[in-house]
């Protein structure tokens, strides 16, 4: 069954970057993107764990830290022939995050 | 051989055909190519069979051996054996292959009774068994011919006999392969690791003694004593059956493109025996390209299959001596560029004939290391190298030269990232053939980079020979469309002042791989003004420490020159207790490395340090190695360590396109390894220093050039910044000083940082000098964070299991 958690506030989340949230004892990174959308992922890179929220992204792709591997942050399919990510539903209410999952 | 590997080869595309084969040796198909090594005693007989009788039965087909074929009857498709049967036939391919060819020599012949006892052609594995015998009962053979066959033959039986001699009636060994000088060194190499004698100019013109052999007898009147005399002096296609038959044969049966006998439906011709475009072919690759086409032809599987003829190269292994070959032997145009290089004592000569810029012949005697390269370069045309030694020798350089198709699919590539060439090639096959669209699919070459003309390699080759066009490639950053003069110019132009004013001014979209490199450029060139956006940044740049493997990072704090002092040891020994660091190392740049720092403690533990940054996570000037010097150092003459603490407190953190690792050794001993810095400083006798740039010694090694000597410790300090400058101005992003300096050229550097000779020296100092003033240490960036949650924690904050937990 699906739930809305309420994550935190979208202010915390810098322009262009990522946050680590832990929900419902997942590793979630949420991303806050350029144009303003937000974007929800598992935050452990499949390939060798890296923290994905650490990673550069742009309104398509976040890239991991560690070795450069990217994903679809839509998706969650990997560009570069790894493994693909789950991605998660986000919204904005009222300034606060709320995931599904 | 070149009949059973056609049918090998029909099988293969499973062509339906009942298949009844004729030979007129007793036994199946054997490498006749091996037969020397049978007289040499190194092969057993049984070991040369490529298919035994069971391959002919077990894949239903009918093989009549020891039978000859006396006609065809090509009016109603039917063949007629010696033994009086006759067989009809759909198709028919003729491999009648050659015969040994004796020249016409007084005593060769018993009248009546075929070959003089004692003297033997080296054809078939019976030639080579009856060889054997008489051998074995004898003391001193005779072979007459210093081709391939001679050659092979002498040495085959060196190991029967004392007395081995060559005959040759030409003036040099294998002069279809081989042009003078090499065939010298060849001769010289047989006589003196072998122990045959050869004789070259040497025409025979009669084998002496009645009963037995004595001797043969050559043109000049020598006598050389003998009583076992080899006639290898060639081999001549068998045609007779053909031409017998109605079939066009000139000096072989001629052959269209399909391998089709001339005017026939239905025959085709394989092997020694075909005459294609005029040439007949003796080696076993282009009989291998025929056997392929007719197959292709046959089965349907490619009915426009054709063959256009063979460029003949060879490596063969001569008389135990390596030999290659390929194409032209002497140059024949005035313009044509012979590339040679002799060395007779070891048996070793080496030679190339380019042509326009192309390999079009080349010979390898006593070395073939180059073999594979040069056979490639001349099959393909591929461009060569300026450097025309990198022709015959491996000059060292990346990645060795390695023939991309005898590479096993599943070897690693790119060892960084492990990368197989099937990977590579799989990706090309998906429809990306840009060396780097593959290397972004697969990541290889993105490592050290070391394999990069490797995988540029197997792109090209698994694209059927070259790369698709990558305008991308010159492109300073891949989401932006420019070089980096033209970005720059742009740049001012607009007066773009943030990363994300680039994109939607030059780039239209967003693209995080490019966000790194153009904040680099950004920073270097507007100094203050940069407006700085923190998501631009890579993670090591937002929390100024280094990620590690598991999601934490390392803190080096600066250590000018490697010169550190008890108190802080001390203070620096206390942090590492108190914050329970589980490693403490030292790098390779003379400084302290604490790892396994937690992002949410790093303002902790700097400002329990209260050092500046080493900067050792960022793409900018890293640290100033230094030796003692002459304080303390027996042979020091310069003050390394004071002036590798100057360099550093004046270029600490300089950002740049690259990292720029830096050292001062007091003397040309180079303690402190200067010479394979980015920018080294070597002390030398009467006070003067000497500058080198370009130096690595990580994933590429290289020594520095000389950039000038210069007298005085403040000079060396300008000529740093003045250098550095010019390379932050116009070195691609990631491109490295070893990569930079030769591309530009140490020269054009020179002329610039030394000379002034473009008046720009001044300018390049008042920008070094802004960089310089603009410097603020990052780690007194603690007390407040600079964007919401920055030493937040992106690792899990439950246990996964992937992620590896550090003890």
């Amino acid at each position: 069954m699906k739930t809305l958690h309420m994550i935190g506030s979208i202010h915390d989340i810098p322009l262009g970057e990522g946050r680590t949230y832990a929900v419902d004892g997942e590793m979630i990174a949420v991303f806050r993107l350029r144009d303003g959308s937000i974007r929800a992922l598992s935050a452990v890179c499949p390939h060798k764990g890296g923290p994905l929220a650490d990673g550069q992204v742009d309104l398509k792709q976040v890239v991991c830290p560690l070795h450069l591997y990217a994903w679809d942050l839509a998706t969650g399919c990997s560009l570069s022939g790894q493994d693909a990510v789950s991605v998660y539903p986000v919204r904005v209410d009222d300034d606060q995050l709320i995931l599904e999952m | 051989m070149a009949g059973a590997r056609t049918v090998e080869e029909i099988l293969a595309r499973g062509g339906d055909f009942d298949i009844t084969m004729f030979g007129d040796e007793p036994y199946g198909n054997y490498n006749r190519i091996m037969l020397s090594n049978v007289l040499a005693g190194v092969e057993d007989e049984s070991g040369i069979f490529l298919n035994d009788l069971s391959w002919y039965s077990d894949n239903g087909i009918t093989l009549h051996a020891g039978v000859r074929i006396d006609r065809i009857d090509r009016k109603n498709k039917v063949v007629y054996a010696g033994d009086g049967t006759a067989t009809p036939y759909d198709k028919l391919v003729i491999a009648t292959g050659s015969s040994a060819f004796v020249p016409p020599i007084k005593g060769a012949h018993v009248p009546g009774r075929g070959y003089h006892q004692g003297v033997f052609v080296f054809r078939t594995l019976d030639d080579t068994r009856a060889m054997i015998r008489y051998a074995k009962e004898h003391e001193r053979a005779v072979v007459i011919g210093g081709g391939l066959l001679g050659l092979e033959a002498a040495r085959g039986l060196q190991n029967h006999m004392p007395h081995v001699t060559l005959v040759h009636a030409v003036g040099h060994l294998m002069e279809r392969q081989l042009n003078e000088r090499a065939g010298a060194t060849l001769k010289t190499a047989v006589e003196q690791k072998l122990g045959i004698d050869v004789i070259v100019n040497g025409m025979t013109t009669e084998i002496t003694g009645k009963h037995a052999v004595t001797g043969v007898k050559l043109a000049d009147g020598r006598l050389i004593e003998c009583d076992v005399v080899v006639v290898a002096a060639g081999i001549r296609p068998n045609t007779q059956v053909a031409a017998e038959s109605g079939l066009a044969v000139e000096r072989g049966i001629v052959v269209d493109d399909q391998m089709r006998a001339r005017g026939e439906e239905d025959i085709y011709v394989v092997g020694e025996c075909a005459q294609h475009r005029g040439e007949l072919y003796g080696l076993v690759a282009p009989l291998w390209d025929q056997a392929r086409v007719l197959a292709d032809h046959l089965t349907g599987a490619n009915r426009q299959a054709a063959y256009h003829g063979s460029q003949i190269a060879t490596k063969l292994k001569v008389a135990g001596v390596d030999v290659a070959s390929m194409g032209l032997l002497e140059p024949q145009h005035e313009d044509d560029e012979l590339i040679e290089y002799a060395e007779p004592r070891k048996g070793v000569y080496k030679s190339a004939v380019i042509r326009d810029g192309r390999l079009v012949g080349a010979i390898l005697v006593g070395d073939n290391r180059k073999a594979a390269f040069l056979m490639k370069a001349f099959d393909r045309g591929l461009p060569l190298p300026d450097d025309r030694a990198g022709l015959l020798f491996d000059l060292g350089g990346p990645a060795a030269e390695e023939s991309v198709a005898d590479m096993p699919d599943d070897e690693q590539v790119c060892n960084c990232n492990g990368v197989s060439k099937k990977a590579i090639c799989g990706v090309v096959q998906d429809g990306c053939a840009t060396v780097s669209g593959v290397m972004d699919k697969t990541r290889a070459g993105k490592g050290c980079g070391t394999c990069k003309p490797l995988v540029q390699r197997i792109v090209e080759w698994a694209n059927g020979g070259e790369a698709a066009e990558d305008p991308a490639a010159s492109y300073y950053v891949p989401g932006v469309p420019m070089p980096k003069p033209e970005l720059m110019d742009a740049i001012r132009l607009y007066g773009l002042k943030s990363v994300s004013s680039v994109f939607a001014k030059l780039g239209g979209e967003e693209d995080a791989k490019s966000k790194m490199g153009l904040a680099s450029l950004l920073k270097m060139m507007w100094g203050a003004e940069y407006v700085d956006e923190r998501d631009a940044r890579f993670i090591n740049d937002r929390v100024h420490a280094n990620i590690q493997r598991d999601g934490t990072f390392s803190v080096v704090p600066q250590m000018k020159g490697g010169v550190t002092t008890p108190a802080d040891l001390k203070r620096i020994a206390e942090v590492a207790e108190r914050h329970g660091v589980p490693m403490v190392k030292l790098t390779g740049g003379q400084r302290i490395d604490l790892l396994g720092i937690p992002k949410e403690k790093l303002p902790q533990v700097w400002a329990d340090l209260d050092m500046p940054s080493g900067y050792a996570y960022a793409k900018s000037f890293r640290t100033v190695k230094t030796c003692v010097g002459s304080d303390f150092c027996r042979f020091g003459v310069g003050d390394s360590t004071a002036l590798g603490i100057a360099i550093e407190e004046r270029y600490q953190g300089i950002e740049g396109p690259g990292k720029m690792k830096l050292a001062v050794t007091g003397c040309p001993r180079n303690c402190a390894e200067a010479y394979v810095k980015d920018l080294g400083v070597v002390a030398i006798d009467g006070g003067k220093w000497e500058i080198y740039v370009g130096g690595a010694a990580g994933a590429h090694v290289r020594k520095g050039d000389l950039l000038a000597t210069v007298d005085s410790p403040e000079e060396v300090v300008k000529l740093t910044g003045r250098f550095l400058q010019y390379y932050r101005e116009n070195g691609n992003w990631l491109e490295r000083t070893y990569a930079w300096v030769p591309r530009v050229g140490i020269e054009k550097i020179r002329a610039v940082v030394v000379d002034d000779a473009e008046g720009i020296a001044a300018g390049l100092d008042a920008r070094m000098d802004a960089a310089v003033a603009a410097y603020r240490d990052p780690w007194k960036e603690r007390a407040e964070p600079v964007t919401p949650g920055q030493f937040r924690t992106s690792l899990p904050l439950t246990v996964l299991p992937q992620v590896p937990v550090r003890a």
